[in-house]
């Protein structure tokens, strides 16, 4: 690859992960700018490894402030009022950010993030969503579809002991590495809202669990107008009655869904820190690869659960997809 | 309480978490914020002697080596005075210094910033934070680069800042150390590993096992890691599957028929560097001839020392002549080498670099000159990554041998190469693309040789943050099992398909992050694996060496056994009754001079004989860890394949290395002839890939029969008949066939589920 050479600060710095993926991924990398929204624990950690990995700018969304439950996954904020007080979430991440690695621009863009247009995500090779209701993902990945340019869309999601990471990489190109062969790859992936309207019924039987109980906690946020995560036990019995109605439609049978897996999401709204680790760990390997188009990058969905302990991938698209 | 999460049994435990690296950072985050509150972190010191000069921005550190004979601690008030003679000169460069003197380093600031003229003077731990942490070791920052504290304290102030009410004890010493006894991890309810080498390893793991503390352990290459669960009894301990040795090569690919790229390295490091610049007293004298024609015309003894006459660039076209060209013609003479290999060219200073290299630099003639003294810069070449043509690498050979000479004169005779000494790494990286482009082997970078030459081990903070995150996950199965005995059945609520987690089954668990999906996945757990009965280790199987008993002294034994492969840090050696050996602090002088006796002394010929039969008992008293051992004389060994004079059999021996080196960086195999100086790094890698090797290959992948066997006796007595039936559903439930890796040791086939 034709660029600029790495300095030697940065040589210092990364010699340990350019022996991983090489001088021209670094390169790539530290020429990329990613977007964030949804500074929680799961994204915290994102943030950190790409930050670490030298990306070349990261801009976080999210003008909440500060509340106890945003702090039990961070460890970017420091728990004290002073400092908290008149800050929004994604300023606070950033002074912590800013000092992980001097050498990555972090900034914050304030504002409602379905409001923001196309050339603002212009501006952004990478896009990533976290705790974002149906609506937004749909919207946000239908807007990053629709620029000229490729910019690949990540959502990520975790409740309780288990995470969910959707990967939207459109026409996606790159070299698949096994021992000494190289075959050039090209992967075609539907987007989220056509990922997710692919009739359960024409999914494989051994389809990951949780990506059916996701799928009905999304809808129940939705016909309730809850903000993601504003669920709790006593919703369950709804839940599960609209579990059935779903499954019904799809003809699914319902122990696909298993009632223990959604009392668990329920219950279990709140982000568990040592999924946040493993999830926002697995997600910032997979931006890492699509910046460097180096590695495997999943396609399309992730699946992790603490209580059987597997990270499984999932290719949830329409076998036969129009046009 | 199906939930791993808000468990009562965290906040109450004390866990023990040793190193503060990539994946101590990640963990002790983690654990912090998954609501531990009693944590305990020990950071192993590494004992290294290092040589270098990097900068970075206006903070610039110096690492100095200090005699071969200090031992770190041990001898403050000697490096105080080097320091402040040290400080004259740094008052007069002005900027701000660390100087790293084997395990302490000093930080010094300049008049500017301290007014006072006084240097400012604090101790920190060896392991210190370097440049090449930062990326992943997120706990710190630029400013604790050189920062005088210990890593455990930075990494424990970086967590309260987030977590202000949690305890968190720092111990800035070596695991290894005997105040952290048995009695001291019997305090912890779960001790986790986020260690990078063996040794340290396979010590923590016989702590835990004599003090019964459940071992959570860790490691990563790349994308590649792994979390392994073991509970002393239930499933195999660290030890249980024999760990690859380094790699080693045989003496004459390395002297005579190198054919890649490593076997040049290894020569310039091991051979070449160590030779001109290491202890000449050292036996590696099978250095730089290329064969045994001893009819050399000239006196080998005289060929490294410098004439009167002769300035450094003399010199050193005068040893590139003799080792890339004379040693060379040398070894082509024999022709019965040559016959089935392609022919090395001798290549001689004046072919590729006709001219003197004239322009003298004027700071290379300044020895007391701090600027990092770099052929690479010297030279103008700037970028790491490129490959230098032969001409360029005949400059650099002779430019960091010179500048070796004069500016780094004090530490001739004492140095040893250091992956952090750029000049070091200069040199070695020259000499081995001389020799390589002599063999015709494809020439490397500078980054390049830097990673095979150091055993560098590929790292990257996602997949640390990924194993602590399964760390603690693991952590807190154990701990609720824990509480589950000492409460009764808490979790008695369950529903139809709920996770009855009081039991093994949810206990232990390997986890192998993987960078190619198998079989969808990139994080497969594993059932981990019941203790292999021939693990001398956790079963105290007994071994059996073969020796010649005739020629081999105690010390051998002592050194290429009891401590390479066994692992014992403080050992006593019995035979019979009768003690042959022992290490300790309040050892009487006559006990002392006694055993120094003994181990110049052959094996059959100590007061108590060592011959064909005999028993050694081999203890550690602070691992709590003994071994027997059966003495089989032999007369004879090969010199290529048993260089050790000796082969110890029952659990020790490693599979033979399947993997071809063709990578060019040098991550799994290390690449040193004789133990590198940080060895173990590389070890783990190697585990790690072996085992994923293992499962990728479908030929190894096996399907045992879903608890064929039930439960293992020793847990049929607490396993009632819902848990049976509990388990059983959870599995029926699980379309996927569980994957059982193979591991190499030939007792595969007794291998089981641990349930």
């Amino acid at each position: 690859m034709v660029g600029e050479e790495l300095t030697e600060q940065e040589t210092a710095l990364y010699d340990r992960q350019i022996r991983v993926w090489g001088a021209d991924a670094q390169r790539r990398l530290s020429k990329s700018h990613i977007l964030v929204y949804g500074m929680k624990g799961t994204i915290t950690e994102f943030c950190k490894n790409i930050v670490l990995a030298g990306v070349g700018s990261l801009t976080l969304v999210d003008d909440r402030a500060v509340t106890e439950e945003a702090l039990s996954a961070n460890f970017l904020m420091p728990p004290d009022e002073n400092v908290c007080s008149g800050k929004t979430l994604a300023e606070l991440c950033r002074d912590s950010l800013n000092e992980f690695n001097p050498m990555v621009r972090v900034s914050v863009e304030k504002g409602d993030l379905t409001s923001f247009g196309a050339e603002f995500f212009d501006k952004f090779d990478v896009v990533v969503l976290s705790f974002c209701s149906l609506a937004t993902k749909k919207l946000i990945n239908e807007r990053c579809r629709k620029l000229s340019k490729r910019v690949s869309f990540y959502t990520v999601d975790c409740r309780d002991c288990c995470g969910e990471i959707f990967v939207d990489l459109q026409k996606y190109n790159y070299a698949m590495k096994r021992q000494d062969e190289t075959t050039e790859c090209e992967l075609q992936y539907p987007s989220f809202q056509e990922a997710i309207s692919v009739p359960w019924r024409s999914l494989p039987r051994k389809v990951s669990k949780l990506y059916f109980a996701m799928r009905v906690i999304e809808r129940f946020e939705e016909a309730e107008g809850r903000k993601p995560g504003e669920i709790c036990i006593e919703d369950l019995p709804a839940v599960l009655k609209l579990k059935k109605e779903i499954c019904e439609a799809q003809s699914l049978n319902e122990s696909h869904i298993p009632n223990a897996l959604l009392e668990r999401l329920v219950m279990g709204a709140r982000e568990f820190p040592p999924v946040c680790a493993i999830i926002g760990g697995i997600l910032g390997q997979e931006v890492i690869k699509a910046i460097s188009g180096k590695g495997d990058p999943l396609k399309n969905f992730f699946f992790f659960d603490s209580m059987d302990g597997k990270g499984i991938i999932e290719d949830i698209s329409d076998p036969n997809p129009k046009g | 309480m199906a939930s791993l999460q808000h468990s009562q049994e965290i906040k109450g435990a004390k866990v023990l978490m040793v190193g503060a690296g990539g994946i101590g950072c990640e963990l002790l985050k983690t654990l912090a914020l998954s609501g531990f509150q009693d944590i305990h972190i020990n950071v192993a010191a590494v004992i290294g002697v290092n040589i270098g000069l990097m900068g970075i921005n206006e903070t610039a550190i110096a690492v100095v080596s200090w005699g071969s004979g200090s031992d770190g601690f041990g001898s403050i008030g000697f490096k105080v005075s080097f320091v402040c003679e040290m400080a004259e000169m740094i008052r007069s460069v002005g900027t701000r210094y660390v100087m790293i003197i084997n395990k302490l380093a000093f930080v010094m600031e300049t008049t500017e910033k301290q007014g006072d003229g006084l240097p400012y003077l604090e101790v920190i731990d060896m392991d210190t934070i370097e440049v090449s942490n930062l990326n992943r070791q997120f706990l710190f920052r630029q400013s604790h680069v050189g920062q005088s504290k210990a890593k455990a304290s930075v990494a424990r102030d970086a967590v309260l800042r987030f977590r202000p009410h949690i305890s968190i004890t720092p111990y800035h010493a070596n695991v290894k150390d005997s105040n952290f006894n048995v009695n001291f991890f019997k305090q912890f309810k779960v001790v986790l590993n986020g260690l990078d080498n063996l040794d340290a390893r396979r010590h923590v793991n016989r702590l835990c096992l004599a003090a019964e503390v459940p071992l959570v352990e860790s490691g990563t290459t790349g994308f590649l890691g792994q979390v392994t669960v073991h509970v002393k009894g239930k499933t195999e301990c660290y030890e249980c599957q024999p760990k690859p040795s380094p790699k080693t090569y045989p003496v004459c690919t390395i002297t005579s028929t190198p054919s890649k790229f490593v076997h040049c390295i290894v020569w310039a490091k091991d051979l070449l560097f160590a030779k001109l610049f290491g202890d000449k007293n050292q036996e590696n004298d099978l250095n730089v001839r290329s064969n045994d024609s001893c009819s050399s015309s000239e006196n080998k003894n005289n060929v490294f020392e410098r004439s009167d006459d002769e300035d450094w660039e003399q010199y050193g076209r005068r040893i590139y002549d003799h080792v890339f060209g004379y040693n060379i013609e040398l070894a082509l003479s024999d022709e019965e080498t040559w016959k089935n290999r392609t022919k090395p060219r001798p290549i001689y200073s004046r072919d590729v670099l006709p001219d003197k290299m004239t322009q003298q630099n004027g700071n290379a003639d300044k020895t007391d000159d701090l600027s990092p003294a770099s052929a690479m810069a010297s030279l103008g070449l700037k970028n790491p990554q490129d490959i230098w043509c032969l001409m360029e690498n005949t400059r650099v050979f002779l430019e960091a041998l010179k500048l070796f000479f004069m500016s780094r004169k004090k530490e001739i005779g004492n140095l040893s190469f250091d992956k952090d000494d750029q000049l070091a790494v200069e040199f070695v990286t020259a000499a081995a693309n001389i020799r390589a482009a002599s063999f015709n082997i494809p020439l490397h970078s500078l980054f390049e040789a830097k990673g095979i030459a150091g055993n560098i081990v590929h790292a990257v903070a996602t997949t640390n943050a990924i194993v602590a995150g399964l760390i603690v996950i693991e952590a807190i199965k154990v701990l609720k099992k824990d509480g589950c005995y000492r409460y009764g059945s808490i979790f008695s609520k369950i529903n139809e398909n709920w996770f009855v987690l009081n039991h093994m089954q949810h206990l232990c668990r390997m986890t192998y992050c993987l960078e190619h999906p198998s079989k969808k996945m990139l994080l497969m757990p594993v059932e981990p694996f019941e203790p292999n009965k021939s693990c001398c280790v956790c079963s105290q199987t007994p071994l059996s060496l073969e020796i010649n008993t005739h020629r081999s002294k105690l010390r051998d034994f002592v050194e290429k056994i009891v401590k390479a492969k066994l692992g014992m840090n403080s050992p006593l050696i019995m035979c019979g009754l009768a003690l042959l050996y022992e290490v300790g602090d309040d050892l009487e002088k006559d006990m002392i001079e006694n055993y120094t006796a003994n181990l110049e002394k052959v094996l059959s010929e100590l007061a108590s004989p060592v011959t064909d039969g005999t028993m050694l008992t081999v203890e550690d008293l602070q691992q709590e860890f003994t071994c027997n051992i059966y003495i089989k004389h032999r007369e004879e060994f090969d010199e290529e394949k048993e260089p050790d004079e000796m082969v110890l059999s029952g659990w020790t021996q490693a599979p033979p290395e399947k993997k071809d080196d063709k990578t060019s960086i040098g991550n799994g195999a290390s690449t040193s002839k004789s133990l590198p100086t940080e060895p173990m790094d590389a070890q783990k890698d190697i585990d790690v890939k072996e085992i994923l090797d293992g499962t990728a290959s479908p030929g190894k992948k096996r399907k045992l029969p879903e608890f064929s066997e039930g439960c293992s006796p020793d847990q049929s007595n607490d396993a009632d008949e819902t848990m049976n039936h509990k388990k059983i559903q959870k599995l029926d439930d699980d379309d996927d066939d569980l994957v059982m890796l193979d591991h190499w040791g030939k007792d595969t086939s007794k291998k089981q589920r641990s349930q």
